[in-house]
């Protein structure tokens, strides 16, 4: 009944949405649209809290385990951790679907409610597009992925969720990311709505603003945690893999980014009006490439007979809609948005073309990468690309791009010198030099690249901080300390990902207990192997003592898995976080004759790379709260005048 | 330019979209297809390699009767989900030979015992060469051979219920 109940909610958001989509047109092309406004918000408002209500009764039917409902059949079990019977809701297709479209209901209804400056015409238009993409995915949701279909009969219990899920950081890394991918769908409703109704300027830049923002604080702590994730619990002890999920959630935010960037130009300065639309319609097509990626299954191509090939039709119609349609409207009303306010070739807005430029040619590159093996596919090949296409190619765009964030911050509007700018940036040169000297000192011509990067990253901390200087800090606005802290993060992020590829020190070796590894400056003895019950699985796991110097020596236990429901091993990495690096401990086979396989790492400062992407959402979350708060201001100064 | 710059995301995009398009219709995990169907089964001598069941000399075969060329594997999953099929056709009277691919005579025993033995000759391809000169890329594959010695069908994957007509029916035109 409650399933049922769930279903029923779907259709009606359905309707609710179709509603807003003809509702919202209608006043978008009224003579008085600010009459039929209110009445397009609470539809926005029902639509959100109906899609809403069936995600919350997908989790309610996950944590009551019932197996009459196929989904919760398929992906739990009653023996879980309640935790995990709630993130099962989500950790599976239809489920993940749902919260999808959930979140994109619930973000039209944000603009719904809380969007004030923006001209009714164009708020209506918003909202209509906004409706008309949720459609698209409740069509999806209703004939592809039903993530309330039943199960008769009932099994007695079900089948389990994939034990690499069952993780609390992953449990939540979806719904951050979604959030991030599906907020990016609000910045393309609004840049649908501005060439509909030819409405591009700085009013429509400081509506879309704090929506580009969190969607991409979202994004970036999403990618980060995500990364985090693969680090610890895939247990190979790298933190990036170029895997096409992995990209999938890389190319909105290089898009994000890039937007982020442009839209300040136009909300501030009243410039890049065609770059700003334009990535605006890339940002959220790339979410939904990124969905489609994933969720058609068609880049992983490992036997994938449970991949149903009419969702990937269905996926792939609702993309070319949205997709070329939002092109196509791009491409025949850009030539009627007029110029805007221009600049000269040394100045903060041409920095900011640029950034935009290199962002979209990685962007293009990944894309590139991810979609080749489709590419060569289509001429009768197979392979697939792995990571070191990716460092050959985006790598040495990203350094040009770490040279212009830290110039860029640093040249006035509109109009500045070079020379000036070189005055503003020999410190951070000077930094930068003498870093990449004594790195390079000391590691030789291991990595290169590396050391450069590492160097940069010296560089660009010192050039991120500059924008402070000299200034009043009590008086410095929010968004600019957001800029210093999310550049800074930047900073941060790769010196932590150069030091990992140029310090990092692995030792693979099969011990007996009692025996002792040296991996860089610590000692580690293996001093028990033993098996260990948890409340789904059981376990072997090492105890290693691990001991720097004459340091107190502090355990690791690292652990094989087994999962039950369903029968899966998963080996558990032990890490040791220390304030200069992690040691990594792996539990690998045993060899039969009372050894066991160890694979150690030292890894200095690679904790430096998530803290950086900490920052780097430190940063949006500052510049988020000042454009906030300053709106809240000036609507109160506009209530005191009038 | 202007006008051609503005239209070339969307022309980006239909690219995209078409290559999409034909990766779906045409998923990348398509089985690789033996080059060797519609020739004539290569020359194959393997010894025996369970007791009592002789193993494949294909030069002996008589002509005039179709039969299957199962390549199997007692390590292999799908082998076993396809036992109660190749059992069936069997019993529906066909000529089942097999080739067993990296195995060993115990292990090839335990499948026969488990499983079910619906094969009238094993052969024994420890180096996988009879399976490569088939051209065959996995196990389970299952190739039809005509009266006259050729390779007319090639089945990939495990033998499913719905696959058995479909077999009997190319054994049929064999004939």
């Amino acid at each position: 009944m409650i399933a049922e109940a769930g279903l029923a909610a779907l259709w009606l958001a359905t309707a609710f949405a179709i509603a807003q989509l003809l509702l919202g047109a209608a006043a978008a092309r009224a003579t008085d649209p600010a009459a039929m406004l209110p009445g397009v918000r609470k539809i926005a408002l029902v639509q959100a809290l109906f899609a809403l209500l069936a995600f919350l009764i997908l989790i309610w039917l996950f944590v009551t385990s019932d197996m009459s409902v196929l989904l919760v059949a398929e992906n739990s079990h009653s023996l879980k951790p309640m935790l995990y019977k709630i993130a099962g809701a989500w950790g599976n297709h239809e489920g993940s679907m749902l919260l999808w479209v959930t979140v994109l209901a619930v973000a039209g209804a944000g603009v719904a409610l809380f969007e004030r400056r923006l001209v009714a015409e164009t708020l209506s238009a918003t909202l209509a597009a906004q409706a008309a993409i949720a459609i698209g995915f409740y069509a999806f949701l209703a004939f592809a992925s039903n993530p309330f279909a039943r199960l008769n009969p009932a099994p007695a219990d079900g089948q389990g969720l994939n034990p690499l899920l069952q993780d609390p950081g992953l449990a939540f890394h979806p719904p951050t990311l979604y959030l991030g991918y599906v907020g990016l769908s609000v910045a393309f409703s609004f840049a649908v709505a501005a060439l509909l109704m030819r409405d591009v300027g700085p009013a429509f830049a400081k509506a879309m603003r704090p929506w580009v923002l969190a969607a991409w604080i979202f994004l970036t702590i999403g990618i980060t945690a995500g990364s985090y994730w693969a680090y610890y619990e895939l247990g190979w002890g790298g933190w990036w893999f170029w895997d096409p999920v992995e990209n999938a959630s890389l190319m909105p935010w290089l898009a994000a980014t890039a937007l982020l960037h442009s839209v300040n130009v136009l909300a501030t300065r009243d410039g890049l009006r065609a770059w700003t639309l334009m990535l605006a319609v890339v940002a959220f097509s790339m979410s939904m490439v990124g969905t489609f990626l994933v969720r058609s299954g068609i880049l992983v191509s490992v036997h994938s007979f449970a991949v149903d090939p009419t969702r990937g039709t269905f996926l792939l119609a609702l993309l070319g809609l949205y997709i070329g349609g939002a092109l196509a409207l791009f491409g025949a009303r850009v030539g009627t948005v007029t110029q805007g306010a221009t600049f000269q070739l040394v100045s903060r807005e041409a920095a900011l073309v640029l950034n935009n430029l290199l962002l979209s040619v990685i962007l293009g590159v990944v894309l590139i990468g991810t979609l080749y093996p489709l590419v060569a596919q289509a001429m009768g090949v197979q392979l697939s690309i792995g990571a070191p296409f990716f460092e050959k190619t985006a790598v040495p765009i990203a350094l040009f791009l770490v040279a212009g964030t830290a110039a860029g911050p640093l040249l006035r509007w509109r109009k500045d010198s070079a020379q000036a700018l070189l005055s503003r940036v020999t410190i951070p040169l000077a930094i930068t030099g003498v870093a990449f000297a004594l790195f390079f000192a000391m590691t030789g011509f291991a990595s290169p690249i590396a050391v450069l990067v590492l160097a940069l990253a010296f560089g660009l901390a010192a050039a991120s901080i500059a924008p402070l200087w000299k200034r009043n800090l009590r008086r410095t606005p929010l968004p600019i300390y957001g800029m210093v802290v999310a550049h800074l993060g930047i900073a941060v992020s790769l010196a932590g990902m150069a030091a990992d590829t140029l310090f990092k020190q692995e030792r693979l070796a099969a011990v007996a207990v009692g025996d002792n590894l040296t991996v860089g400056p610590f000692k580690v003895t293996l001093t028990e192997v033993r098996p260990t019950v948890g409340p789904n699985w059981s376990a072997l796991e090492a105890r290693l003592q691990v001991q720097r110097g004459a340091a107190e020596p502090f355990e690791l236990v690292p652990q094989q898995r087994f999962f039950p429901n369903p029968p899966t091993n998963t080996s558990e990495a032990a890490i040791a976080t220390l304030w200069d690096g992690q040691v990594y401990t792996v539990l690998g086979a045993a060899d039969g004759a009372g050894r066991w396989q160890l694979r150690l790492w030292w890894k200095p400062f690679v904790t430096l790379i998530w803290a950086g992407g900490g920052l780097i959402a430190l940063g949006g979350i500052l510049s988020l709260l000042g454009r906030v708060l300053r709106a809240r201001r000036e609507a109160r100064e506009r209530e005191e005048w009038a | 330019m202007k006008k051609l710059l503005i239209w070339l995301p969307l022309a980006l995009f239909a690219l995209v979209f078409a290559l999409v398009v034909n990766g779906l219709i045409e998923p990348s995990d398509r089985i690789v297809r033996s080059a060797m169907v519609g020739k004539p089964l290569p020359t194959l001598q393997l010894p025996a390699i369970v007791q009592g069941k002789p193993g494949i000399d294909t030069a002996a075969w008589p002509k005039g009767t179709p039969r299957l060329l199962n390549v199997f594997a007692s390590w292999c999953i799908p082998c076993v989900a396809e036992a109660p099929q190749l059992l069936k056709l069997k019993q529906a009277g066909v000529q089942i030979d097999a080739i067993a691919v990296r195995d060993s005579p115990a292990e090839v025993q335990a499948f026969l015992a488990r499983n079910g033995d619906p094969y009238a000759r094993i052969g024994d391809d420890a180096a996988m060469r009879a399976q490569l000169s088939l051209g065959s890329s996995g196990v389970p594959e299952t190739f039809v051979i005509d009266s006259r010695g050729v390779i007319v069908d090639q089945h990939i994957g495990d033998v499913r219920a719905e696959d058995v007509p479909k077999l009997l029916a190319a054994l049929e035109k064999a004939k």
